[in-house]
């Protein structure tokens, strides 16, 4: 592979999961607006609408970054994989405009409305703008589903002589099998991270007792959606990805699983290295059979092993696949875990005591992030060595003419750019939360408040 | 279908023009409107709630241009990679400055975010022109349909291997960013009072100058550059409405200025770049990215997408614009009238 196609991977994928930790902060957080808003209007509590107007802030930091390192992607696909553009923009790019047409004019419309109209517009246009700004993400969200969706499973399509493909279908291309899966896992692993974020800073003010009402408020509701979130991210959403990865990417799931040889009654490997020269997993600790059950609901089904499958066609880099997965799915365990106790003591009441139950919830508020950037991870480099799977590869959608110079060039830009945006963005949100709600109650202006201008 | 969607391209990225160019022409001039940290604030208040949505004309220009021209996206896009990155930064810069410079009480802060907009806005709207006008002079395009240009290379225009810049690209760059910095000053005197305004509508007139005299200079240098174009408006004269539309916008935007109409003198300054960007359009069709060596030109023949996903494309685009132009209605509306020193609503 030469340095120029490896440049733009590196790039794509850098700026691709650095981008991704803005919005699934900020569609979770969107509903949670959503949340704090209609309880507010629903119980007349002022303090639902001043903890709405305290994460607002938050969000429109974070949306504000995800806006501008979203960009980059939109033209990136042109910029750095012009083969891959031309040949399939007759058929993604519809998703993709799609996008930008339907959510991104939505979102950006109201969320103006959100920051700067709550006094001019009284609480129930509020309300809706609110509503608007979460439809809108949440659509956005959709849009990019479909965009992948297609690439890991090409539907609605035929291929021109000249090689390119053509749209033949769309309403397949739309209603694509692979959506539904991608797009509830993606969303609920979006959801798992706002309400970590949520539950994280309320049992933050609790454990320095300040603030401490709207700390029980966002453990509260971080609790409960975080731990629905969480156990549907492992049955059904997570089930149906496992499911679907089986059915039609096999080379995806045996890297995934490390499963070097083909198997009936295939176990699943809990823990183990893989070894690709040998083709096996050192130390491994592996639960008989349960791997053919979750992906084929039969103890004895036959799992395709990565020696049923010619070597041109293995993900590039297995170990790297196999240990993101584990991750991701290591850290949806721990999840589920953490917000079950969690939920548990709150039924108890217990909760705003326990301590020690404060401390995991705040420390646990980063990981869901790691979790979502493993399972794009997962996706993304197991759908390897594929651009468009099975049909296009890799290697066929660079732009030739650039060279490995200008995409180095540009790669260490964005790191640089990226970074400083980082340190910058961390600055701020955690100015914001030490300030925590009893900042915007005394906010002499909304306006100002919740944007500073 | 591919001639109506080589016009709904044109009309999608002119739109984003007038419209995210008032937030840049808005980051030109807020270092010389607005002296005080309350009047930056202020002109950060006029754009505030649709600078966002304003940008959102680009992606979804861009998205567009990416289903019905694929070919014409995959290799522009390729061809002016370190432009366009640049662009993207410069993006990020404007964004990132709006929306965090009021987030630190801090006059060093503010200080530095008030610079990076600036300057992130005039070089957009320099790169803007720039990129125009490379498209107006044409570009090296292999045989392949594709090509690529360093930044620069002996900034000659008529040159086989010209570069991005240019001292033609460089002039309708430099005009480009004259006739934004009117635009945004226009935009920026409705939306104020009191000496903001003032200073606002001081700037459009320094502006306006500098865009009659740019736009005389940069049209007899596009004509130089492509005899072609003086045929074509001979060939098809009907096509003279976009530069006489244009020039009709120019005179009226200063006239309006004078009168101390500002709400005319934005229109007319928004039909100014329309016309001239139609005028572009017209002069270019069909060809979408012009090759010095004409031979291997794109075109709305060689770069479009199949005729059945222009067609369905039609069918979901016709409803995102409607909806797109109802919650700008909305918005606009909403927040319509002149920017207050104290509130974030209509005075």
């Amino acid at each position: 592979m030469d340095d120029a196609t490896i440049a733009s991977r590196i790039q794509f994928a850098f700026t691709l999961t650095y981008h991704y930790l803005f919005p699934q902060l900020t569609m979770s957080l969107a509903l949670m607006l959503v949340i704090f808003k209609t309880l507010y209007l629903w119980k007349g509590d002022d303090r639902y609408n001043i903890a709405a107007q305290f994460w607002a802030k938050i969000f429109a930091i974070t949306f504000v970054v995800g806006v501008v390192t979203g960009i980059p992607m939109e033209f990136q696909f042109g910029t750095n994989w012009a083969r891959f553009s031309a040949a399939t923009g007759a058929i993604i790019a519809q998703t993709l405009a799609m996008e930008g047409a339907f959510a991104f004019f939505l979102e950006s419309a109201f969320l103006g409305i959100l920051l700067f109209g709550e006094r001019s517009f009284g609480p129930r246009v509020h309300w809706l703008s609110a509503v608007l700004v979460w439809l809108g993400t949440w659509a956005s969200g959709g849009f990019i589903i479909a965009t992948n969706a297609w690439m890991q499973h090409p539907v609605g399509y035929t291929i021109q002589p000249d090689g390119k493909f053509a749209l033949h279908d769309y309403w397949a291309v739309l209603f694509n099998s692979w959506i539904v899966p991608e797009y509830l896992h993606a969303i609920g692993g979006s959801v798992i991270t706002g309400s970590f974020v949520l539950a994280g800073l309320g049992a933050y003010y609790l454990l320095i007792r300040r603030q401490e009402e709207y700390g029980k408020m966002f453990c509260t509701i971080g609790v409960v959606v975080g731990f629905i979130a969480a156990a549907l991210q492992l049955f059904p959403s997570g089930d149906l990805e496992g499911r679907q990865v089986a059915d039609h990417q096999p080379a995806k799931l045996a890297a995934m699983e490390g499963l070097f040889h083909s198997e009936s009654g295939a176990g699943i490997a809990i823990l183990g290295q893989p070894d690709t020269t040998n083709q096996r997993l050192d130390n491994p600790l592996i639960v008989p059979k349960v791997l053919s059950f979750l992906t084929y609901r039969n103890w004895k089904a036959r799992v395709t092993g990565l020696d049923s499958i010619p070597r041109n066609q293995w993900p590039d880099n297995i170990p790297f696949v196999y240990f993101v997965y584990h991750i991701m799915v290591g850290l949806g365990t721990i999840f589920i875990t953490i917000m079950a106790l969690a939920l548990l003591l709150l039924w108890r009441r217990r909760l705003f005591e326990s301590r020690w139950m404060l401390w995991l919830l705040m420390l646990a508020a980063p990981f869901p992030f790691i979790a979502n950037s493993a399972g794009w991870i997962t996706a993304e480099m197991g759908r390897q060595p594929w651009l468009v799977y099975g049909l296009q590869r890799t290697v066929s959608g660079t732009s030739t003419m650039v060279s490995a110079g200008n995409v180095l060039f540009t790669l260490m830009g964005f790191a640089g750019i990226y970074l400083m945006l980082g340190l910058l963005y961390v600055v701020l949100v955690v100015q914001e939360a030490t300030r925590g709600p009893h900042a915007v109650e005394s906010s002499p202006d909304l306006a100002e408040g919740l944007t500073g201008y | 279908m591919t001639t109506l969607w080589f016009i709904l391209v044109a009309g999608m990225l002119s739109v984003y023009v007038v419209l995210d160019g008032f937030d840049l022409g808005a980051g030109v001039i807020h270092l010389f409107a607005a002296q005080t940290d309350a009047e930056r604030r202020l002109i950060l208040r006029t754009i505030g709630p649709v600078w966002d949505g304003n940008e959102v004309w680009l992606i979804a220009a861009g998205g567009t241009l990416f289903f019905a021209f694929p070919m014409l996206y995959a290799s522009g896009f390729s061809g002016f990679y370190l432009p366009l990155i640049i662009v993207l930064w410069l993006l990020m810069g404007r964004g990132v400055a709006i929306e965090l410079r009021s987030h630190l009480k801090n006059p060093v802060w503010s200080s530095f975010w008030d610079g990076v907009f600036f300057l992130a806005s005039a070089l957009l709207a320099i790169f803007f022109g720039a990129a125009l006008a490379n498209v107006v002079r044409g570009v090296p395009l292999g045989r392949n349909g594709y090509f690529f240009e360093p930044l620069w290379t002996n900034f000659d225009p008529r040159s086989p291997q010209p570069g991005i810049l240019d001292w033609y690209t460089i002039l309708i760059g430099l005009l480009a960013c004259a006739a934004l910095t009117m635009h945004g000053a226009t935009y920026v005197a409705g939306k104020t009072a009191g000496p903001v305004n003032e200073r606002a509508r001081r700037i459009v007139f320094r502006a306006w100058l500098a865009t009659v005299g740019l736009t005389v200079l940069g049209t007899i240098a596009t004509f130089w550059i492509r005899h072609s174009l003086l045929t074509r408006f001979g060939d098809q004269p009907w096509g003279l409405i976009f530069p006489l539309a244009a020039l009709g916008g120019l005179a009226l935007a200063g006239h309006a200025n004078a009168r101390g109409r500002e709400r005319t003198a934005f229109l007319a300054s928004s039909l100014f770049l329309l016309g001239l960007l139609a005028a572009t359009a017209f002069s270019l069709y069909p060809d979408v990215l012009p090759g010095i060596v004409s031979a291997n030109s794109l075109t709305i023949h060689n770069a479009a997408a199949g005729d059945y996903g222009l067609k369905v494309g039609l069918v979901w685009w016709i409803i995102g614009m409607i909806l797109a132009a109802t919650y700008s209605i909305i918005t606009y509306r909403l927040f319509r009238g002149r920017v207050g020193m104290q509130e974030g609503r209509p005075s």
